[in-house]
């Protein structure tokens, strides 16, 4: 019965998929991919056939986005204030997968880790931190980071400030938009939009800093995007050498504007979207926003649009589009070559699940789409599914997991974190 | 939906309970007006099982606003709340609007019903209280 279930929440998303939720035209025949694995050993996951999963660790705390060295380990950035719980180490010494070693430090709450050579760089919800790592890839001086960023906007919303760094030494940080649709009075209903929205200057973007230097403010980075409601999951392209990113959409089209779209619109737009950006790239926020069923940018009704009228000429178009509100919280470029050939170069994106659609949640899952040439190059996916422990889900506390970040492992497994329960999963593909 | 199921089976009983024996008391009337009027302007943030968010929307189960003071309360509902101050010990990243668009009786009886839902039992909210907080407003 559950199996059935599962089945048929499966095939209702890949219906999606195939109406309307992707910007490229799919091929159905993805779903076949998607034979559930019964091993009760896959840590609760449904995998496509041949991958196994297990839990690194768990209980960790509000495990965020997580970064694994070259030679295993994991660091796990915690979304937590109290004292030495910022980061967790893990280390497996039997090499039985599970970690034996489990360390934390640090105090801050934050989201974004990631390694690059012989740093260790995570950030606050206002600073960027980095840390040298010895030979053996592990941080010297925990207690004793480097400032690299300081004093970047934290307003409560949209706080996190997610990592990316490029070949060149540059690290490029998000800062989300304190604000849904930049208002006048945040997500009132009959407040109108400001013009020449002033949270820009600020946030809202993607800034570029330099990776080495200390003490770096807003005057001395570059806002290299902007127009970006909010964004959780960034990747550096490697193949591509460019910055993907995937946008949180807005919220509250049918909560706040029932005169233009129905409930069942306002579930369902707009696309959470994949952007790959150049630099002086605007991606359109506040002003219009994707409409993934029609495929176009649209005006945000707090800007004088009505569900119907077209804006953002200027606007870059997202290279990929999902079903709205499902919260990409974590992207990865795959570079392995341990999984199937199909997923080499491919993204995988970890979506947290949605809270904003009504009668019935989406998301809490992490899907893959095949890339040739930095485009994708076919439908996406649901790779990874049953986070939440339940089907039908209405209300996100509900779900026993929700996924978050994504890292690659040296051996090319996949790591996934949960923020819920703070597991760290390990997917690993053996053909069997 | 099983659960969305019997709760529309209850709802509809009460409501053709209440078209057949008008006997249902003042404060039963206050929690239905007030459901409706969760599930068009709350239900949204705070969820349809009253859970809220985790982390960003705070659940309305047993908090000290909602079991609280009465004035504190309408308050949240006419000014909205955009502190980062925890509640009970959590942050929560999102804003509340203002919902001071809400008339009198509106906002009596949604907080009647969520202060009487949700695993909640607290007493109404009634219509005089919410006059006198809104009077108080700058
Ligand atoms: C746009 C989302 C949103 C909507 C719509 C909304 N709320 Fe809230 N509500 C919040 C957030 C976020 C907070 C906490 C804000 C903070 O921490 O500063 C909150 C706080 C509260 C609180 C106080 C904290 C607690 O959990 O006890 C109450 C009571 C409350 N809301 C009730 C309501 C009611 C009743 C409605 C409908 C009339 C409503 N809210 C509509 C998001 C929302």
């Amino acid at each position: 019965m559950k199996a059935k279930l599962i089945l048929l929440g499966c095939w209702s998303v890949m219906a999606l998929v195939s109406n309307s939720c992707l910007a490229t035209n799919g091929d159905s025949t993805v779903i076949r991919h998607h034979s559930p694995v019964t091993d009760p050993g896959n840590a609760g996951l449904k995998l496509p056939a041949g991958f196994k999963a297990l839990k690194v660790a768990e209980n960790l705390g509000e495990a965020r986005h997580v970064a694994v060295t070259p030679l295993g380990d994991v660091y796990v950035k915690v979304q937590s204030s109290k004292p030495g719980k910022a980061i967790t180490f893990l280390h497996d010494n039997n090499g039985d997968g599970k970690a034996d070693v489990v360390k934390s430090f640090g105090t801050y709450r934050g989201t974004g880790i990631i390694i690059k050579g012989n740093y260790l760089y995570a950030s606050s919800d206002e600073d960027v931190y980095r840390y040298k790592l010895n030979d053996k890839y592990q941080v010297i001086n925990p207690d004793q980071p480097e400032k690299i960023i300081t004093g970047l906007i934290n307003r409560h919303q949209h706080e996190s400030k997610s990592l990316a760094l490029d070949n060149d030494g540059n690290i490029y940080v998000n800062i989300g938009a304190f604000s849904n649709s930049c208002q006048v009075q945040d997500r009132a209903k009959g407040s109108k939009g400001i013009e020449g929205c002033p949270i820009l200057d600020s946030a809202a973007g993607i800034w570029q800093f330099k990776a080495d230097k200390l003490n770096q403010a807003y005057g001395d980075g570059v806002k290299y995007a902007t127009g970006l409601r909010n964004v959780v999951g960034l990747d550096w392209n490697t193949q591509q050498n460019q910055l993907f990113v995937m946008q949180h959409g807005r919220d509250g089209l049918f909560d706040m504007f029932p005169e233009y779209y129905t409930l069942e619109q306002g579930n369902e737009l707009p696309a959470e979207c994949m952007y790959a950006l150049k630099k002086g790239d605007n991606a359109g926020w506040p002003y219009i926003y994707y409409d993934g069923l029609q495929k176009k940018k649209m005006l945000a009704p707090e800007y004088g649009g009505d569900g119907k009228k077209t804006g953002g000429e200027n606007a870059i178009d997202p290279v990929a589009a999902f079903p709205a509100h499902m919260a990409p919280n974590g992207l990865l470029f795959y570079t392995g070559s341990q999984f199937p050939a199909k997923y080499k170069n491919g993204a995988f994106i970890a979506f947290h699940g949605s809270w904003n659609r009504q009668k019935g949640q989406k998301g809490y899952c992490v899907v893959f789409v095949p890339f040739k040439d930095g485009k994708p190059s076919g439908d996406w996916e649901v790779f990874a599914d049953n986070f939440a422990g339940i089907t039908n889900i209405q209300s996100p506390g509900q779900a026993q997991h929700r996924p978050c970040g994504l890292a690659q492992g040296p051996d090319g497994s996949l790591y996934v974190t949960d923020d819920v329960k703070g597991t760290v999963y390990k997917i690993t593909y053996s053909g069997k | 939906m099983k659960r969305m199921i019997v709760t529309c089976v209850a709802l509809s009983a009460i409501l053709s309970l209440m078209a057949q024996a008008p006997k249902t008391t003042p404060g039963q009337q206050s929690k239905i007006r007030g459901k409706k009027v969760y599930e068009q302007y709350c239900l949204a943030c705070h969820q349809v099982d009253g859970g809220g968010v985790p982390h960003l929307n705070p659940p309305l189960k047993k908090t000290s606003f909602i079991i609280g003071d009465k004035t504190k309360l309408i308050d949240v509902i006419l000014k909205g709340m955009q502190s980062s101050v925890p509640i009970d010990d959590e942050y929560y990243s999102n804003n509340m609007p203002p919902h001071n668009f809400l008339k009198d009786q509106e906002i009596a009886d949604v907080l009647t019903f969520i202060r009487n839902n949700f695993g909640n039992k607290a007493k109404a909210v009634t219509i005089a209280e919410v006059k006198a907080v809104r009077a108080k407003q700058p």
